[in-house]
């Protein structure tokens, strides 16, 4: 299209890059996204070492997403580097789900939001260790390490509020309307993630939906927490129709890089 | 691989043996266990030797390893190695199992409890049974655990019931 103004959000146009670099790009976006919504509660967190947890977690988020950044960058070729791609690449180029751009809310929201992500990054890097592509698979093996401490935590904390307080239990139920329409997301294949499965480089995710489910089942059920079924699922992220949370983050993320073209730490 | 290749090799498994993690000062990359593997080889052009480092990060998103890199190659650097490229590499994953007896105890008298064994890794069941820590300043096991995350990506956060001192426990991974 001519004019960036006519760049719709809804359009149509085919996916500029090859399939295997969108399907990497779609796992570091996700990684970096959550890792960068996770980072606000720095020097906000409820007590100082789940300050530091969050944070913590967010490190390693971030580390991941750079991981798959630099596999994508070099996939792609042209002068692409980790940077360009989380800098330089506007809302429709962002390939992650809705879930993990959604604002960080309070801290149930917090902990409810990591860990429906976590237990599907559990599940979904345990496959992608055996994915054909040697460096998806060392990466996934190197990530479900950190992605496991991170389940452990937030399960945790799911059944601690869910089972806490009445205060704490009303705010975990909230934190559910408020997040469960995005959790269909994660188990419906985009194009590329259809074609990567396919391939055997990608994973199946429709195919990690039972292990999800149960897995929230049984924490939801030690945390006196509901269950939602037959909730209308909100999709299109991964094919860069997104919520309008994300260009603030992206707003605030590559401001810097916007405004001073190249400039290095 | 000829004579001075051999002597070389080890020259440089000596140097990186003084290169010391930025976030635990105690401990060399050696210790550590982040250092896989060294090749050199003569270069085509001139003659000189020429090879690679290949390391492997602790956690995904460790800033240290950044510093580390750059470490590693001022260092060689200076001792003559002009043309050393470090390779990153994420498969096998990097395990505490990895860190060398004395590096465990250069960590305990740094004032930080060392790693348990691998069987005590971690699985993503809720409140499971806690691993015991030995306190590193009075070796009591009568220790609590504050926070699984610490300072750094790779410790957690104990106190001692015993002398009431608060210390950080390098956890296994």
């Amino acid at each position: 299209m001519e004019s960036g103004l006519n760049k719709n959000v809804f359009s149509k146009a085919p996916p500029l890059e090859g399939f295997r670099e969108a399907y990497t790009i779609c796992l570091a976006d996700n990684a970096l996204i959550l890792g960068h919504r996770n980072s606000e509660w720095c020097g906000h967190g409820p007590v100082l070492e789940q300050d530091i947890a969050i944070t913590n977690i967010s490190l390693d988020l971030i580390g991941q997403a750079r991981n798959f950044y630099q596999y994508a960058a070099v996939l792609t070729g042209n002068n692409t580097t980790e940077d360009s791609l989380a800098y330089l690449r506007d809302v429709p180029d962002f390939k992650n789900c809705l879930l993990v751009e959604q604002p960080k809310g309070d801290w149930a929201s917090t902990v409810l939001r990591q860990f429906f992500f976590s237990t599907y990054q559990y599940f979904l890097y345990t496959q992608l260790k055996k994915s054909s592509d040697e460096q998806l698979a060392a990466i996934a093996e190197k990530s479900l390490k950190e992605v496991t401490y991170h389940l452990r935590w937030s399960s945790e904390w799911v059944i601690r509020l869910g089972d806490g307080t009445a205060e704490s239990n009303a705010r975990m139920n909230k934190a559910i309307d408020d997040f469960w329409m995005y959790t269909g997301e994660l188990f419906v294949p985009a194009q590329y993630e259809a074609i990567a499965a396919q391939e055997g480089f990608g994973v199946d995710v429709s195919a990690l939906k039972n292990e999800w489910a149960d897995k929230v089942k049984n924490i939801f059920e030690e945390a006196t927490l509901p269950v939602q079924e037959n909730t209308f699922m909100q999709t299109g992220g991964k094919e860069g129709k997104h919520t309008e949370h994300l260009g603030f983050i992206l707003a605030e993320m590559q401001f810097m890089q916007r405004a001073y073209p190249n400039s290095e730490w | 691989m000829s004579e001075v290749q051999k002597i070389e090799k080890q020259a440089v498994w000596n140097i990186l043996e003084t290169i010391m993690d930025p976030e635990v000062p105690a401990l060399s990359i050696i210790d550590l266990g982040i250092v896989r593997d060294v090749q050199l080889q003569v270069s085509h052009c001139g003659g000189n030797l020429e090879g690679a480092v290949t390391i492997t990060p602790t956690y995904s998103g460790c800033p240290a390893m950044d510093v580390i890199q750059m470490n590693i190659k001022m260092a060689l650097f200076e001792k003559g190695f002009k043309n050393i490229e470090i390779k990153m590499q994420l498969s096998p994953a990097w395990t505490t199992d990895w860190m060398s007896e004395k590096g465990k105890e250069k960590l305990k008298a740094y004032g930080i409890a060392p790693p348990n064994s691998k069987q005590h890794v971690c699985t993503p069941d809720a409140f499971q049974k806690e691993e015991s820590i030995q306190c590193p300043h009075c070796n009591s096991y009568h220790t609590k655990l504050i926070s699984r995350f610490g300072s750094t990506a790779c410790k957690a956060l104990y106190q001692c019931e015993e002398c009431r001192e608060p210390f950080d426990y390098f956890k296994c991974h």
